[in-house]
């Protein structure tokens, strides 16, 4: 188990530091001069303002220089300052972090647990009005745009309804504290954890349903069958475990692609979090943020995938022998 | 003793429809058939013949798509084609228990296997766990499976094919049926697992005074296990009756034909071929071969390494046939790819004509492969199904620098020669049985007249009948061409009937060689003599019963 | 032939196929059912669906028609689309057969090279790219093309792995056929219906990047586009939801033509799931 974890570490290590730089190079492809940007923004077009500004960002030195600069900052956690707001862009991440964490996480228990619960159902009942329903409303929920889904629930929800709040992660101004604050940001919670997590819901479903058909169509299903056991504890004891181990681990590579649909549901929910904060600093040429938003993603992801594949050893007998 | 009793069980006129589109109507029809108390009752059949039928019929696990049409199945006097779900559910397992063909697929593999001997007792309603935790002890123990207390919480996947196999009788006899259904329960084992499977499964039944369905396709496995034997053809019984009758007095033609084709040694075929060309050079030699598969090495994790081919020394002469035999992991088959480069040698010399191949690149060694070629086992896997028959076989010389018109005349030629119409030139893979397939992967291979034919499995995928034909074809063309020619098989009995010498191979080593007189009369080393002990059917001589036959007609 | 029969006998590929006739016929019918620029005012702002015969589906705060908005849009959705995924497609599958078919060293250096895209977030990816090289037609087809073909290379490598391993492929290395020859006629071959059926799946996950891009305002500015019009339409949700509904309803539509099509297509190409003989 031990080597299995330094071993991960080891190639976890590997995947970031490739995709810092390859996020790095990426951005310095951009045409502009983030630095004569901002100077022609403050209304300065005098040439040692810029020359200044550049010395001070460090974008006066050679691009490997840079590079180099930029990754040992990191390995001490460095990641730099913003070249707007000039705060570590570390404190700028975490404060914003927590809020896209509790959106991608309630949207990844959302979108798994009804996924799994309809696609079982759907599978249990194959061939039924039961499964047409549950397969069509995954089709159509698997083709509608995640943005248009959020405006539609906000038209219906909050404006024609009043059910719940239309924007922003609490109540601005109430001053909540304790119990009263958690209600509050759950209610907020709803419309952006459904809105986003209904596109994953749908493939989950139809990933759980083809996963259960299969599974119910192997040799071992048939076994338990002549020994006589009932079909619901088949379904339960034989077929479930085996059809949910593939959803999970497909779950837990789609993670970070949760992330990219938290951009478009915090601008549509005005949610204080680093989607958002990754849109407005690319918008403004803030690259330090830019590429702080994608390292802490990506080690995000990762971690997530260490916990899957680390669950999954304990869950599948198969797998843990090396 | 069985006339005396009332039947156990009873077949009576059973007919499944097949739905549309299959080529023909019914999977069986019109089956009748009685299991005594304490008899072992084999139904053989080759594949197609619908011999499992009846066995998922009486369990009630037919697909959906299979329903029978007319006839009953009489146990205890209750039909159990029409009894309600809930009450077949409470015999399965109960009453009537049944083994499958492939014991790995059989066993869930997120279950340990104590677990799932437990949930035969636990679905039928004892519910003391400790009760049932010490028959499941009882059961491993019985079926001879070592150390049982801790083997029961081990997964599938941990245990042996014939570990496997065990567990799934465990689990079978765990409520002592009166009734045990083994579809093809040893086919898909070793030969030597296959025999103590045999044995146990003859074990049992005599100790319970169980009735045993056994479906097979294999006469030898009928010869060693069966009191009564029913043989099927195309879904219909053709012969029936007990086994003494059905394997030595066969009476339908299709059974004459079966036995007929049970592979058997040629006790006339010379061996002196390999003796004859001693002076010459050898069309192929090895030299201490060594081939290990290593498991990629990571950067904290130590190789997994496993010897697959240990200091092989073997000589091949012009117009001999070797055979490779040995179980699965025996290396036989990584043996046949590293002759042909399929896969890297770690060490060792592969000389063809004298000349060292092994160290020559993939490149190099191109022009060179006309001469050293393949038959492969699947006669389905190794036609590209997208390609015609035209294609797959002009590709080789049309590589090699031969003309179109020069390639097809020759392509057409070794349709003829392989027994195949000229119009199979212009069809797809698709159109072709099992059989034919494999007379085209032989022609594909002659396509370049090669100096050396490896032939990696090439029948074991047939069925007895075109096993038969195939193996007569290859004899023909060997006769013909002399060519030098390596057999790799698992089956001693195919290779007793085709090579001059044979190579018996165990984890990689050789452990013995020589002409198969010496092999079969007089095995040197122990593994060997398992081996020949095992083989199926020993004690009878279908040869012999053919010769009989032939003395009545005259 | 028997595709054609097969396929026909898929009500929910049928249907797709309708809309998607019917979308298409839209796009290119566009200039003659709407003739002039829709980015232009025709007619009074803030106009009910069906108040005015003229706007069927109603106007926009300037005034500019929501029918012919879409009929234009569908030109860029479909487009982009396709074209992006043509260029994620020929990426993807050569990455994908060279690793796969090769291994190895090779292998792993391709395959690590993959993973570097397919760790970061594809949504975020796309984001960065078309804003980085300034939105247009080229940069956007680009951006999805670029984060799409991870999926198909990794498909693709699959595929060649099991299909490299296969007996027909082993004997084309033994009649001394040449790498290059038996990835081409060989494999790939046997490759193509799950990659049409991956294929025409992600024509229709571009079509839906397309329209979030253009959504958050990246957009090629000189095409309308479905997108585009939601994103306008977003601070005026209260008083015109309708500037937001239809775009939207297209959108869905396109897409879940599509994926009913793409099904179809999988269904009759690896038809596993009927009855088999015995």
């Amino acid at each position: 188990m031990l080597n299995f974890t330094l071993q991960r570490i080891g190639k976890a290590f590997v995947v970031i530091v490739g995709v810092i730089i390859l996020n790095f190079l990426l951005i310095k492809l951009a045409p502009g001069d983030p630095a004569a940007i901002l100077a022609g923004e403050a209304g300065s077009g005098d040439p040692q303002f810029v020359e200044n500004l550049r010395r001070q960002f460090g974008l006066d030195q050679p691009v490997p220089v840079q590079l180099w600069n930029y990754l040992s900052g990191v390995l001490t956690g460095d990641l730099g300052f913003s070249y707007r707001n000039q705060v570590p862009v570390l404190d700028l991440i975490l404060q914003r972090l927590p809020a896209t964490l509790l959106l991608t996480g309630a949207a990844f228990v959302f979108s798994l647990a009804t996924g799994m619960l309809f696609g079982v159902l759907a599978a249990r009942h194959r061939g039924t009005v039961l499964d047409s329903m549950i397969t069509t409303l995954a089709l159509i929920f698997y083709a509608t745009p995640l943005f248009w889904i959020a405006l539609m629930s906000v038209l219906l929800f909050s404006i024609n309804l009043g059910w719940l709040p239309p924007f922003d992660m609490e109540t601005i101004g109430a001053g909540y504290t304790g119990w009263r604050r958690v209600l509050d940001i759950a209610h907020h919670l709803i419309l952006p954890t459904v809105t986003l997590g209904l596109f994953y819901t749908a493939i989950y479903t139809r990933l759980t349903r083809a996963s259960m058909l299969e599974v119910m169509g192997l040799d071992f299903v048939k076994t338990a069958r002549a020994k006589g056991v009932p079909g619901q504890r088949i379904i339960r004891r034989h077929v479930l475990r085996n059809a949910v181990l593939p959803v999970f681990t497909f779950a837990s590579m789609q993670a970070g692609q949760l992330v990219g649909g938290a951009i478009l549901t915090e601008t549509v929910f005005a949610w204080p979090g680093i989607g958002r904060l990754m849109f407005d600093a690319l918008m403004q040429r803030d690259y330090p943020v830019l590429l702080g938003v994608f390292l802490i993603t990506a080690i995000v992801v990762v971690v997530v995938n260490f916990i899957t594949d680390l669950l999954y050893r304990v869950v599948d007998p198969r797998i843990g022998i090396s | 003793m069985s006339d005396t009793k009332a039947p156990l069980l009873s077949v009576k006129n059973l007919t499944i429809a097949l739905p549309e589109g299959f080529d023909r109507a019914h999977a069986i029809q019109d089956i009748s058939y009685d299991l005594n108390p304490g008899e072992v009752l084999c139904v053989v059949g080759e594949s197609g013949s619908g011999k499992s039928m009846t066995a998922n019929a009486i369990m009630g696990l037919l697909p959906d798509y299979l329903k029978p049409t007319r006839g009953s199945i009489d146990y205890h006097g209750r039909d159990l084609l029409s009894l309600p779900e809930e009450e077949k559910r409470a015999l399965r397992g109960r009453d009537i228990a049944m083994v499958f063909q492939e014991p790995l697929s059989a066993l869930n593999p997120l279950m340990t296997v104590g677990e799932q001997i437990d949930e035969v007792m636990l679905v039928h309603g004892n519910t003391n766990a400790a009760a049932r935790a010490a028959r499941v002890l009882e059961l491993m123990e019985y079926v001879g499976l070592p150390d049982p207390a801790t083997l029961r919480n081990a997964y599938p996947f941990r245990l042996s094919g014939g570990q496997r196999q065990r567990i799934v009788i465990a689990m079978a006899l765990a409520l002592e049926p009166s009734i045990l259904i083994a579809d093809e329960p040893t086919t898909a084992l070793d030969v030597t697992t296959q025999a103590q499977i045999l044995a146990l499964i003859k074990r049992i039944q005599r100790a319970k005074g169980m009735g045993v369905i056994f479906v097979t396709h294999d006469f030898g496995v009928v010869a060693d296990i069966a009191d009564r034997a029913i043989v099927m053809e195309k879904g219909l019984i053709v012969e029936q009756g007990t086994a003494d009758q059905v394997l030595n007095h066969p009476k339908h033609p299709y059974t004459q034909r079966l036995i007929a084709a049970v592979p058997h040694r040629e006790t006339e075929r010379k061996e002196s071929n390999g003796v004859e060309a001693a002076d010459e050079v050898p069309l192929l030699e090895l030299r201490n071969l060594n081939k290990t598969y290593r498991s990629s090495e990571g950067l904290f994790s130590k190789p997994r390494v496993v010897p697959a081919v240990q200091d092989i020394n073997l000589v091949l002469h012009r117009g001999q046939t070797l055979g490779v035999v040995g179980e699965s992991g025996s290396g036989k088959s990584t043996l046949g790819r590293v002759i042909m480069k399929l896969l890297d040698s770690d060490s060792g010399q592969i000389l063809y004509h004298g000349m060292d191949i092994a160290p020559l690149s993939q490149a190099s060694f191109r022009p060179m492969r006309k001469k050293i070629q393949m038959i492969f086992q699947d006669p389905f896997a190794s036609l590209n199904p997208r390609q015609t028959i035209g294609r797959i076989l002009t590709d080789g010389p049309l590589a090699n620098g031969v003309d179109k018109t020069t390639a097809r005349k020759r392509a057409e030629e070794l349709l003829a020669r392989v027994g195949l119409d000229a119009s199979a030139y212009v069809r797809y893979p698709h159109e072709f049985s099992g059989g034919q397939r494999q007379r085209i992967g032989i022609a594909r291979a002659l396509m370049l007249d090669p100096d050396i034919l490896i032939a990696d499995e090439s029948v074991s995928a047939l069925d007895v009948s075109v096993q038969e034909q195939v193996l007569r074809l290859l004899r023909d063309i060997q006769d013909q061409l002399k060519l030098g020619m390596i057999f790799i098989t698992h089956d001693l009995r195919i290779a007793a009937q085709i090579c001059d010498q044979i190579v018996v191979m165990r984890r990689g080593e050789v452990v013995e060689m020589g002409p198969p007189s010496q092999i079969f009369d007089a095995p040197q080393n122990e593994y060997t003599q398992r081996l020949i002990e095992a083989i199926p059917g020993k004690e009878w001589h279908p040869e012999q019963v053919i010769r009989d036959l032939h003395k009545e007609s005259i | 032939m028997q595709f054609i029969k097969r396929f026909s006998q898929n009500y929910g590929a049928v249907l797709g196929l309708i809309i998607l006739a019917a979308i298409v016929f839209l796009a290119v019918a566009a200039p003659l059912l709407y003739p002039g620029n829709p980015w232009k005012t025709v007619g009074m702002p803030l106009l009910r669906p069906l108040q005015d015969a003229k706007f069927l589906l109603g106007t926009d705060m300037l005034g500019r028609d929501i029918a012919a908005g879409i009929a234009h849009g569908a030109k860029v959705s479909l487009l982009i689309g396709v074209v992006s995924t043509l260029v994620a497609v020929l990426i993807g599958v050569t990455i994908g057969a060279v690793a796969g078919f090769y291994g190895g060293r090779v292998d792993d250096i391709l395959m690590r090279f993959t993973e570097f895209f397919q760790i970061i977030p594809t949504f975020a990816m796309a984001v960065v790219l078309v804003a980085i090289f300034s939105p247009n037609f080229i940069s956007i087809t680009l951006a999805i093309a670029v984060v799409s073909w991870p999926s198909v290379a990794r498909l693709v490598r699959a595929e060649f792995l099991s299909l490299r391993q296969r007996e027909f492929v082993q004997a084309a290395v033994v009649i001394g056929q040449s790498g290059p020859r038996i990835i081409l006629t060989q494999i790939l071959p046997n490759a193509v219906s799950p990659i049409i059926v991956t294929a025409s799946l992600m024509v229709a996950t571009a079509i839906l990047t397309e329209s979030a891009l253009s959504f958050l305002g990246l957009g090629d500015r000189n095409m309308m586009s479905w997108g585009f019009m939601i994103g306008a339409a977003r601070t005026m949700l209260r008083e015109a939801w309708w500037m937001s509904f239809f775009p939207g309803f297209a959108i869905l539509l396109a897409v879940l033509a599509i994926n009913l099509i793409g099904e179809g297509i999988n269904d009759v190409m690896n038809p596993h799931l009927r009855g088999r003989k015995q």
